[in-house]
C-alpha cells in the first residue's frame, strides 16, 4: 500500500503529462503482478464496490475523532473530499505502519459485504488505525469508490507500453473490454499474446482535433472528406462470433441500452467492428441530443421511452471486415466497405450513413457551416481521404469544426464551493437572467470556462459581496455579469425559467457589462423557439 | 446604561475607550498598539505606535523610518489613563506580542496571530490568564494538525538535496516575514551561497543589522550569472510563482512552506511541486489547548474559521463570540488558496490603506 499511496500523491501532485507516465511506468516496473493488476484497474476506471454506506463512514470517523456531525460536515465543506477529510481528521498516534500489499488491502474489503454493520465497523477501524494519514486516504478512496486520479486512459496505456516494452495500441486494446482482476492476471490480460482475445473488445476510438485557423489552411480540397458533426453518442458497433456488442465512447458496454440496434446481430456479417453515432431518430431526421438525453442513464427502457426517443446509427468508419483489422487501410478504402455493408442494410432508416458533404472549394463549406443546426449537427468532421484510423487525439488528418455555441449575457446569483483542486475557492456559480417582472430568474448552472486569476477574482468578489446563505449555496450580490454558452436547449418543467440548456458554460467574463445589461428569459425563449 | 466593555470591536480596531488606544487599526489614529509587524496588523499612518522592541526594525522598514515609535519589553507595564497594558510572547514572528489589558481587576487578552510551537527564532508563546480571550482561528478546523517542524525541516532537506543531485535549483516559497527566519533556523544550510528575493533578502539584511543572528543572503538580481542557480537554494515570497521571475532558474523545483499545504485542494491548485506544511499560526489541537490555558470565561474568536470555532467553544462550555468585523463579512473572507492570512509581501506597498486584505492572486492580475 506504501508504494502505492506514494504513486497516487505523486500523480496527484504533479500535472505534467511525462512525469504522470514516468511516475506510473517506474510503478508497473517495480510492484507486484497483483499490485499491478489492481492498479491498472483503478487507473482504468473499473471501481470495485465494497458496500459501504458513506453516512455510517462519516459517523464512525467522527465518532473516532470525537467531533460532532456538524463540525465533519464543516470540515467536508473545507477540504472538499470525504475520504481527505476522514484522513485528516482520525487521530493519529504515529505507530500507524502496516506492511500489507495493495492486494492484501484489496481483499481485505472484499470481506465487507458479507459482514454486519458492526463488523464492519470493526473492520474499518482496524484498517485506519493501521494507515499513515496518505495511505488512509487512498484506503478511504478504495472503500468508497470514488477513485479518481488525474490521469487519463492514453496515460497509463503509455506508461504500461514503456513498462512492458509493447506497441501502444496493443496495450490499449488489451485494457478495454469486460474483464475482472479477480478473474484474470497481469500475465494474461497485457503480456499474452493472442490468448486474451475477447470477442466484445473495442478498439479505441479515433478522435479528432479541433480545427487550427480557417479550414482553407488544410489545402486542396480534394483531398478530404467532409461530413456533418453529429450531435450524439460516439459508439462503436461489434459483431463477433454471431454476438453484438455496442461500445460508447466512455468506454461503456451498452449493448441492452439501445434495442433498436439489435437487429444488427442478423444483418451484420461476422468480424464487423464500425465507429458512428448514436442519435436519437424521428421520421427519418435526427433530433437534438436532449431528446436522446430523456433515456440515457435509464434502468428500465420503457415502451413509452423507446417511443419517445427511438435511436438510430449513423455509421461513418469502418475497423473490422470479415475479422480482420482494417484500421491501416485509407479513409476512402474503408468507407467504400461501409458503403457496400450499408447497401446490403434492410433497414436504412435505422442504419444510416453519414453522408459526405458535396463541396468543390472551402469557401462552399463557409456557406453551409452556419446551417449546422438546421442539420442537427455540431458542426463538420474533416478526413483526410488517405488516413488511416488511429488511436485516441491524434493531430493531422482528422479535424473538428464545431458551431460557436449559443449563448446569452447573464448574471452571476449563487455560488457554491468547489471540491478537490476548488476546494475553498467559490467556483459553482448559478446564473441568472432577467423575467419580465424584472426580477432576476436562474436558468443555468456552471462550472468551468474561467482561467485560475478570473476564478481568483470571482472568488474574491463573492467573499466579499455575500447576502445570503442556504447550506453551502451563497446568495451573491448581483452584479458580475458572464456570457454563458450552451449547445441545446429544451423547454423543461422542472426549472423555474421553463427552459434548460445543454452543457452551459462560462464564454468569458463581460466586465463591460452592468447587470442591467444582462439578457431577458424573453431573449432566450426566443432561441428556444428557434432551435427546439 | 450597561458598562462599556474593557475592549470593543468598533470596526476599525480592538478598542479601549478607557485609554483611548486601538490594537492593530487599520485606519490611521492617534495611539496604536500592535501586536506584530505583518501589514494586516501594523497598518499605516497612525500618530504614534507601540509595539514589542524585536518587531521596530520591520515596523520602521515597512511603515517609514521616522514613525512615531515606542517599544517596550515582553512583561513590561504601562500604563494608561488608569489601564494597564502590557506584552506577552505570542510566537507568530519575531517581535509578535499578545496585548494584555487590565482595568479594575478585569484582564483581557488580544492575541493577535500565534502559534505554540517553539520556532527557535521568535520568543516562544506564553499563556496569559485572563477573563476575556481574543483569539484568531485561521486554522480553527480539526483537519488541521501539524507535525513537529522537525519532520518537515526534513523534507525540505531531502527534497533539496534530491533537486541538487539532479542539478535543478530548489526554490523554496514561503512568507518573508516570519517564515523564512524561522526556515533558516530550521533547516540545514547549504555550504555555498543562499540566494534570495529582494522582499526577503531586504527584511533578512534589516533583521541582520538589528543583531538579530540570521545567515547571509545573496540578493538575486538582473546580473547574477543563472548558470550559479544549479543546484543552489533560491528562498522567495509566495507571490512569484506565476511571475515571470521565476523563469532564470530553469530548472527548477518549486516548494511551498504553508498551513495551507495541509489540503490536497490548496496544494494542486498552487501547482507547486512539493507543498511543506509549516505554519506559523496554531493548529486545532493547539487552539484548544491555548483557550483552555487562558482560563477565559469568555472569548472572541476572530479571523479565520470564526463561527465554527465559536460554536464549537459554545457546545464545549466556554461561552464565546465571533467577531466578524476585523476582516470582512465573512469567515472565509481571507485568502485561504492563496496565503496564510492576509499578510502583503511587497515592502514598497506601505501605501495601502484598504482595509480588504491583500490578495496576492490579484495583485499579480
Amino acid at each position: 500500500m506504501k508504494q502505492f499511496a506514494e504513486l497516487f500523491m505523486n500523480l496527484d501532485r504533479t500535472n505534467k503529462t511525462n512525469a504522470k507516465v514516468e511516475l506510473m511506468k517506474n510503478y508497473f516496473l517495480s510492484a507486484s503482478d497483483e499490485d499491478k493488476m489492481w492498479a491498472l484497474t483503478l487507473f482504468t476506471g473499473r471501481r470495485p464496490s465494497f458496500k459501504v454506506n458513506r453516512t455510517q463512514v462519516k459517523e464512525w470517523a467522527a465518532a473516532e475523532a470525537n467531533i460532532p456531525m456538524w463540525l465533519f460536515q464543516e470540515s467536508y465543506q473545507s477540504v472538499g473530499d470525504l475520504g481527505e477529510t476522514i484522513s485528516l481528521i482520525l487521530p493519529r498516534n504515529g505507530s500507524e505502519d502496516s506492511d500489507k500489499s495493495l492486494t492484501e488491502w484489496f481483499y481485505y474489503l472484499g470481506l465487507l459485504p458479507k459482514m454486519t454493520d458492526e463488523e464492519k465497523h470493526d473492520h474499518i477501524l482496524q484498517a485506519w488505525s493501521q494507515l499513515s494519514q496518505h495511505e488512509t486516504f487512498v484506503f478511504n478512496k478504495l472503500l468508497m469508490g470514488s477513485f479518481r486520479i488525474g490521469v487519463s486512459q492514453t496515460l497509463v496505456v503509455r506508461a504500461l507500453a514503456e513498462a512492458t516494452a509493447t506497441d501502444s495500441n496493443v496495450i490499449a486494446h488489451r485494457v478495454m473490454g469486460k474483464w475482472d482482476p479477480l478473474e484474470t492476471t497481469f500475465e494474461k490480460l497485457i503480456l499474452d499474446e493472442g490468448e486474451n482475445d475477447n470477442a466484445s473488445r473495442p478498439y479505441p476510438f479515433f478522435l479528432a482535433y479541433p480545427i487550427e485557423g480557417d479550414v482553407s489552411n488544410l489545402g486542396n480540397p480534394e483531398d478530404w472528406f467532409v461530413e456533418w458533426k453529429w450531435d450524439g453518442i460516439r459508439s462503436q458497433i461489434i459483431y463477433r462470433n454471431n454476438e453484438l456488442f455496442i461500445w460508447t465512447r466512455g468506454e461503456e458496454l451498452s449493448t441492452d441500452k439501445f434495442p433498436e440496434l439489435h437487429f444488427l446481430s442478423s444483418v451484420l456479417p461476422n468480424g464487423t467492428v464500425l465507429d458512428g453515432e448514436i442519435v436519437s431518430y424521428i421520421d427519418n431526421k435526427p433530433m437534438p441530443f436532449n431528446v436522446l438525453q430523456t433515456r440515457i442513464g435509464r434502468k428500465n427502457l420503457t415502451k413509452k421511452v423507446l417511443e419517445e426517443a427511438p435511436v438510430a446509427f449513423i455509421a461513418y468508419d469502418i475497423m473490422e471486415a470479415n475479422g480482420i483489422d482494417i484500421r491501416n487501410l485509407s479513409q476512402i478504402q474503408r468507407r467504400a466497405q461501409l458503403e457496400e455493408i450499408h447497401k446490403n442494410m434492410p433497414v436504412q432508416s435505422i442504419f444510416n450513413l453519414s453522408p459526405l458533404v458535396e463541396f468543390k472549394e472551402w469557401s462552399e463549406l463557409h456557406d453551409l457551416h452556419p446551417t449546422s443546426r438546421e442539420n442537427i449537427a455540431e458542426g463538420f468532421m474533416i478526413k483526410r481521404k488517405n488516413s488511416t484510423y488511429q488511436v485516441g487525439r491524434k493531430k493531422g488528418d482528422w479535424w473538428k469544426w464545431k458551431i460557436d455555441p449559443l449563448s446569452v449575457d447573464a448574471v452571476l446569483i449563487y455560488a457554491q464551493k468547489g471540491s478537490g483542486r476548488r476546494a475553498e475557492l467559490f467556483t459553482d456559480y448559478t446564473f441568472a437572467v432577467w423575467g419580465d417582472d424584472g426580477k432576476l430568474i436562474p436558468f443555468a448552472k456552471a462550472y468551468s470556462g474561467l482561467t485560475d486569476v478570473e476564478i481568483g477574482q470571482v472568488d474574491y468578489f463573492i467573499k466579499r459581496n455575500i447576502v445570503e446563505k442556504f447550506g453551502p449555496v451563497r446568495t451573491v450580490k448581483p452584479e458580475l455579469v458572464f456570457e454563458i454558452g450552451f449547445e441545446g436547449i429544451n423547454e423543461s418543467t422542472r426549472h423555474k425559467s421553463g427552459i434548460a440548456v445543454r452543457f452551459p458554460r462560462i464564454l468569458r467574463w463581460r466586465k463591460d457589462k452592468k447587470a442591467a445589461e444582462a439578457d431577458t428569459l424573453a431573449s432566450l425563449k426566443g432561441i428556444l423557439e428557434l432551435y427546439k | 446604561m450597561a458598562t462599556q466593555s474593557l475592549l470593543q470591536f468598533t470596526g476599525k480596531s480592538i478598542y479601549c475607550s478607557q485609554a483611548d488606544a486601538h490594537i492593530d487599526p487599520w485606519i490611521p489614529v492617534d495611539r496604536a498598539i500592535i501586536t506584530h509587524a505583518h501589514s494586516d496588523h501594523a497598518r499605516w499612518g497612525s500618530k504614534h505606535y507601540l509595539a514589542h522592541k524585536d518587531s521596530e526594525p520591520i515596523l520602521r522598514l515597512r511603515l517609514g523610518p521616522d514613525i512615531s515609535l515606542q517599544t517596550v519589553e515582553y512583561g513590561e507595564k504601562f500604563v494608561i489613563n488608569g489601564v494597564v497594558f502590557s506584552l506577552h510572547p505570542a510566537g507568530h514572528i519575531i517581535g509578535s506580542a499578545q496585548v494584555r489589558v487590565e482595568y479594575k481587576g478585569e484582564v483581557w487578552v488580544a492575541s493577535g496571530d500565534y502559534k505554540l510551537e517553539d520556532d527557535k527564532f521568535c520568543v516562544p508563546f506564553e499563556p496569559v490568564k485572563c477573563n476575556v480571550f481574543i483569539t484568531e482561528s485561521t486554522f480553527g478546523l480539526p483537519i488541521y494538525k501539524w507535525q513537529p517542524q522537525q519532520e518537515i525541516y526534513s523534507e525540505i532537506d531531502n527534497w533539496f538535496t534530491q533537486n541538487r543531485l539532479e542539478d535543478k535549483a530548489s526554490i523554496l516559497m514561503g512568507y518573508s516575514l516570519g517564515k523564512m527566519q524561522r526556515i533558516l533556523k530550521g533547516i540545514q544550510l547549504p555550504k555555498g551561497p543562499i540566494y534570495a528575493h529582494g522582499a526577503i533578502y531586504t527584511l533578512n539584511d534589516r533583521l541582520r543589522q538589528a543583531g538579530f543572528d540570521l545567515p547571509e543572503l545573496t540578493l538575486v538580481t538582473k546580473e547574477t550569472d543563472k548558470k550559479l542557480f544549479r543546484g543552489s537554494l533560491v528562498l522567495a515570497p509566495p507571490s512569484v510563482d506565476s511571475s515571470t521571475w521565476i523563469r532564470k532558474f530553469n530548472p527548477y523545483s518549486l516548494g511551498y512552506c504553508s498551513g495551507w499545504m495541509a489540503l490536497r485542494g490548496a496544494k494542486n491548485r498552487r501547482a507547486v511541486d512539493q507543498g511543506f506544511i509549516l505554519s506559523d499560526h496554531v493548529d486545532w489541537p493547539d487552539l484548544n489547548t491555548a483557550v483552555i490555558e487562558s482560563g477565559a470565561e469568555k472569548v472572541y474568536v476572530t479571523h479565520g474559521y470564526t463561527s465554527i470555532f465559536s460554536r464549537w467553544l459554545n457546545e464545549n462550555g466556554i461561552e464565546a463570540g465571533e467577531v466578524t468585523t476585523m476582516y470582512g463579512n465573512e469567515e472565509e473572507t481571507e485568502d485561504r488558496a492563496t496565503g496564510e492570512g492576509p499578510e502583503s509581501e511587497g515592502i514598497e506597498n506601505k501605501k495601502d490603506m484598504s482595509p480588504i486584505p491583500d490578495d496576492p492572486d490579484l495583485k499579480l492580475s
